[in-house]
């Protein structure tokens, strides 16, 4: 048995390792980097990332909830404005 | 109510809307302090921006969880002294 917070399952643990790709591993960058500029720590990643959506939080890879939070925060931070990455990224 | 290493004690069994380290599977379970992990700032308002201050004890508490014996940390303004 394991738990995801206070969710017991007996759902089996995806064990499977894989390398990291490029992006994951700037998007670990950019974290530390902002919480480095004091724009961002650890438990607003954390909240961040419970405040997905469930069925988003299931679909999301890890990395990919982190990016998630930091969007969020610094949205919430008036940091970037909403819409603002998909704007840049001409989506 | 600082507590040491053997005391029996109960985790808060209270709803709290925010972000916070206290699993839901041991809110009003008993357990026992194992280890005094020392004082760290508040995850839960260092969740929203602030300083975490003033700093909170972490313990390390075992309870007697089924399957097995389960250690978890919790901070001190969760837990309750049991008898």
């Amino acid at each position: 048995m394991h738990d995801r917070g206070a969710w017991p399952s007996d759902a089996p643990i995806d064990r499977t390792e894989h390398e990291l790709a490029d992006w994951e591993v700037l998007t670990d960058a950019l974290v530390h980097s902002l919480a480095g500029e004091g724009l961002l720590n650890v438990d607003e990643l954390r909240r961040g990332i419970e405040s997905m959506p469930p069925d988003e939080y299931e679909q999301a890879s890890y990395y990919e909830r982190w990016i998630y939070s930091m969007e969020a925060i610094l949205t919430e931070k008036g940091v970037l404005t909403t819409g603002e990455v998909d704007a840049r990224l001409g989506s | 109510m600082t507590f040491a290493v053997g005391d029996r004690v109960r985790v808060a069994d209270r709803a709290h809307a925010g972000h916070h380290r206290t699993p839901g599977y041991v809110k009003g379970r008993r357990g026992r302090i194992e280890r005094v992990h020392g004082s760290f700032t508040n995850p839960e308002t260092r969740a929203y921006g602030s300083d975490g201050l003033p700093e909170v004890v972490l313990y390390q508490v075992a309870f007697e969880l089924e399957p097995a014996r389960t250690y978890v940390d919790v901070f001190e303004h969760w837990l309750e002294e049991a008898r």
